[in-house]
């Protein structure tokens, strides 16, 4: 006697919780993986999961075993020339020494995949972004159900009474009509004076009750008269987004601020590509002039010299108008600097700010990534805070988890 | 006879299966197999990989180490470096057999020969079976043990739990009662007993600790009983009865994984032997399914080929050499030994003058049920096997700089290599022998293991973490010495101090 049993649909990540305590506990070395392909990958690239690789003796479950020496035998198959008796060098490099591990594939190391929202969430650790953000971040779920016509097949909460009665109505008349109209004739022929007289009356007795019953068997609904609202899944209507991001590249720019900045530009970009359908990422990096370069160069050349920040406004300004007429587009941006700029700058930079660029931005994040005391650039910038309180944030920065400060307003304002 | 054909296509339904394993269940019963009714289980991959991570625990509790498992068998899986097994089969009543639901319609027949009429009528028959694990509460226990966890998780923190495992697991190898037999609880029993012993335990233990002078002034001395009065071996049941400091909870905790080592003891001592009879039987069965015209050509070709990837051996210089092949060496020693019952040469009347020429059925059933690896390699493997595997030792000694060929597949090789193979197959051997010497009652409590050094082979370094999980758990220090021809010659500690 067996049973069969079909288990198919049964929960099918029994070992969910076990991966996450493993994460849990390989927290630290999962963080560097994750913290060094932040730095290698490329802005739109953030969101994917990541090969991790682990030492595998950081990891070992020990067990108390043989080790080395002694005298053993061993029994191999497929003896081809041996004779008993025979001496052989014992083979070289046999054991010890794994492969090496260049491709990630090696002995020495433990490799598994995380997944999207593992990856983010590990970045996400980092920036203290509070539950609800990181939700909305890792959830795509924009979708909304529309009305789409009717269907054949549905749930009971989903009838539509009118469609459903209107169906069983032509059905009925469909199926019945010839016979409703006999029946009419018949009983007319019946009240006649002379009925019962006629030759025909027994006939159009049976006929009648035959009719009646046929009329009767007619259900009132049948099963495919019912019809349901038919509902769709749409996603939301969204438009288009371009993220400028800004970076002060002087030389007082270094790896490590730089590193900081990449997360800043990141949290945004994640942020506008859950939002939008379709986001565009400007990378336009400035000294004492400003220019639109790739996310290599970028974040990774270095230039020397002073500051003037204004020449990268007024860039953008040339690129809006050129490429993204604000009324198609939502613009964005994120600037990144240490605060130094050329003195006499500063009033220029709020100006152009305030004239041109924060009328039209949905949004102007700006960080100051330095310890030291603010400069003209924030001064100038600080008074601009009360003509747009709704789409201006600054904000200094000594490490990453400073960062979601900037950017608070907006994803409370994306909540209601 | 008339071609009958259960199938042609190969797509399997639910009603096929149902109908093979009806054929496959009448011919069995027909060579007299008694099984535990089958559960036949169809699942996912990864459902499959669930399972392998859990060690074909059905219900398992939580720890990393699963964890870690899984991922690790999914990267694998992924990268295609491995194939998933087509089934794993659970020793409970009624006999759990996971099929895959990727397999063909003939793999799906394969699998039920294999798992639920070979593997399941060993798990019922064979003597190592029948004393250490109870098919009957095993799920139960099994659910008691995740429940318990969780429950202590929730009390006493997950991290507090996740160390205690991580050291019971150090020695889990170590949890196992050779000899002694252990009683059946079901999961109701077990709670209610649970209970109890975490009262009367405690009490145990302070009676054993107890320092303060009996009235009755009668003390034995300690120094000349000792303590243990014999060594003990199992590791952690000496710890649950007699670490002085552990919670009832922690005793509890380290029960259910030696339970569950216990458990799977009988399974690491008989691999050829249980992969041999389920591959024997499944070739078995599957021919007289053909014979009766039951399944067509094209079923025996898909069949047969699969079954040759399973009992591949690749010889001891190919680069897919990773030791020898438990299904080869298992189905070739059964097949031989139907052979020596059917048809006994001269060589096989000299060596197996007992089985030479009886029946094979019954001679078949008597080695499944009263044999282990060691003692089935050394009573049944044949001089043909031998030959046919071209079977040879070597013998590495350390100080010799070259290996020896020591014996061949050849008439004077073959007892020695037969012995040899057995005791390969000891897990004694595998092992190194550590038991409990002795516990410092009276003094600083402190817990000494003896290793017991065999062919001079000396203990893997990573014995040092292993006493360091020894010592969380007995939390005094803790030593161990290797002995060898009665002289301790190398002595490893981790003292409070080292903590």
């Amino acid at each position: 006697m067996s049973y069969i049993v079909d288990r198919r649909l049964n929960a099918r990540n029994k070992s969910t919780v076990n991966r996450q305590r493993f994460l849990r506990r390989y927290r630290q070395q999962i963080k560097r993986a994750v913290d060094s392909a932040v730095s290698d990958r490329s802005i739109k690239d953030i969101d994917r999961g990541e090969q991790v690789g682990l030492p595998r003796e950081d990891m070992g479950e020990p067990v108390f075993r043989h080790g080395q020496g002694g005298i053993r035998n061993t029994i191999y198959p497929g003896n081809k020339e041996f004779a008993a008796g025979d001496r052989v060098e014992r083979p070289s490099g046999g054991s010890g020494g794994g492969n090496a591990s260049q491709d990630g594939e090696g002995d020495d190391e433990f490799i598994f995949q995380i997944s999207q929202n593992e990856f983010l969430n590990v970045i996400f650790d980092e920036l203290a972004l509070p539950d609800l953000v990181r939700k909305s971040l890792q959830d795509i779920d924009a979708y909304k159900l529309v009305q789409g016509g009717f269907s054949n097949e549905g749930i009971p909460a989903r009838l539509n009474v009118l469609r459903t009665m209107r169906s069983a109505q032509s059905r009925r008349l469909a199926l019945s009509g010839g016979a409703r109209r006999r029946l009419k004739e018949i009983e007319a022929l019946l009240l006649e004076d002379d009925a019962r007289s006629d030759p025909q009356y027994p006939l159009w007795l049976t006929e009648r009750d035959r009719l009646k019953r046929r009329v009767s068997s007619i259900p009132f609904l049948d099963d495919f008269d019912l019809k349901y609202n038919l509902q769709l899944k749409q996603p939301i209507p969204s438009n288009q987004a371009v993220m400028f991001c800004v970076m002060d590249v002087s030389g007082s720019m270094d790896q490590a601020r730089k590193d900081i900045a990449k997360r800043f530009f990141i949290l945004l970009y994640l942020f506008l590509q859950r939002s939008y359908e379709k986001t565009e990422v400007v990378f336009i990096r400035h000294h004492t002039s400003a220019m639109e370069v790739d996310e290599n160069a970028f974040f990774y050349s270095r230039e020397t010299g002073g500051t003037i920040v204004s020449s990268a406004l007024v860039l953008i300004d040339e690129i809006i108008k050129e490429r993204y007429p604000p009324a198609q587009w939502n613009l964005y941006t994120a600037q990144a600097s240490d605060g130094d700029n050329w003195q006499a700058d500063s009033p220029r930079c709020s100006k152009i700010l305030q004239e041109s660029l924060l009328p039209l931005m949905n949004y102007y994040a700006y960080i100051e990534i330095t310890p030291a005391a603010h400069q003209d650039l924030w001064l100038e910038y600080e008074k601009l805070l009360p003509a747009f309180p709704r789409n201006f944030a600054l904000r200094q920065v000594e490490q990453a988890a400073d960062i979601f400060m900037v950017f608070k307003d907006l994803f409370q304002r994306r909540k209601a | 006879m008339k071609p009958n054909y259960i199938s042609e296509g190969s797509e399997w339904t639910f009603e096929l299966i149902e109908r093979y394993d009806q054929a496959i269940g009448e011919i069995a019963a027909g060579f007299g197999l008694d099984t535990y009714p089958n559960q036949i289980e169809i699942i996912r991959s990864e459902q499959m990989m669930d399972a392998y991570a859990s060690a074909g625990m059905p219900i398992g509790y939580q720890h990393w180490s699963y964890g870690k498992q899984f991922l690790n068998v999914e990267q694998d899986y992924r990268r295609g470096a491995m194939g998933l097994a087509y089934e794993i089969v659970i020793n409970s009543n009624p006999c759990i057999a996971y099929l895959m639901e990727e397999n063909t319609m003939t793999m799906q027949a394969l699998v039920i020969a294999h798992a639920c009429y070979g593997h399941n009528s060993f798990f019922k028959g064979n003597y190592l079976f029948r004393a250490w694990t109870e098919a009957d509460s095993i799920i139960d226990y099994l659910l008691f043990a995740k429940n318990y966890i969780a429950e202590c998780e929730e009390r006493q923190g997950v991290p507090a739990v996740e160390r205690l495992l991580d050291s019971c697991h150090a020695l889990m190898n170590y949890g196992v009662d050779r000899y002694k037999r252990p009683c059946p609880l079901s999961f109701e029993e077990e709670k209610l007993a649970q209970q109890e012993r975490a009262a009367y335990r405690q009490q145990q233990v302070n009676d054993l600790w107890r320092t303060i002078p009996t009235s009755e002034g009668f003390e034995l001395e300690p120094a000349l009983v000792g303590f243990p009065p014999e060594p003990e071996e199992n590791l952690l049941y000496f710890i649950e009865k007699n670490a002085p400091n552990l919670e009832p909870w922690e005793r509890e905790i380290v029960r259910i994984v030696r339970k569950i080592a216990q458990y799977f003891y009988p399974q690491r001592q008989t691999q050829v032997m249980n992969e041999g009879w389920a591959t024997f039987w499944h070739y078995t069965l599957t021919n007289a399914l053909y014979d009766q015209r039951r399944v067509n050509d094209g079923f025996m070709l898909e069949f047969l080929r699969a079954h040759a990837a399973v009992i591949y051996q690749p010889a001891f210089d190919s680069p897919h050499f990773s030791g020898i092949n438990v299904y080869t060496l298992g189905f070739a020693m059964m097949q031989d030994i139907r052979r020596i019952c059917e048809q006994p040469t001269a060589e096989d009347k000299a060596y197996f003058p007992d089985i030479a020429g009886s029946d094979w059925l019954a001679t078949l059933n008597y080695a499944m049920r009263n044999f282990r690896d060691e003692s089935f390699i050394e009573q049944f493997l044949s001089p043909k096997v031998i030959r046919d595997l071209a079977l040879f030792n070597v013998l590495d000694n350390e100080h010799q700089t070259k290996l020896e060929i020591s014996d061949i597949h050849d008439e004077a090789g073959y007892r020695a290599i037969r012995s040899l193979l057995a005791s390969q197959y000891d897990l004694s051997n595998r092992e190194p022998n550590i038991q409990v010497q002795k516990v410092d009652i009276k003094g600083d409590r402190s817990l000494t293991l003896r290793h017991i050094q065999a062919h001079g082979i000396s203990l893997h370094d990573e014995s040092k973490e292993v006493l360091k999980h020894l010592h969380r758990l007995w939390q005094f220090d803790v030593h161990l010495e290797t002995v060898c021809d009665g002289t301790v010659i190398t002595h490893q500690a981790y003292t409070n101090n080292d903590g």
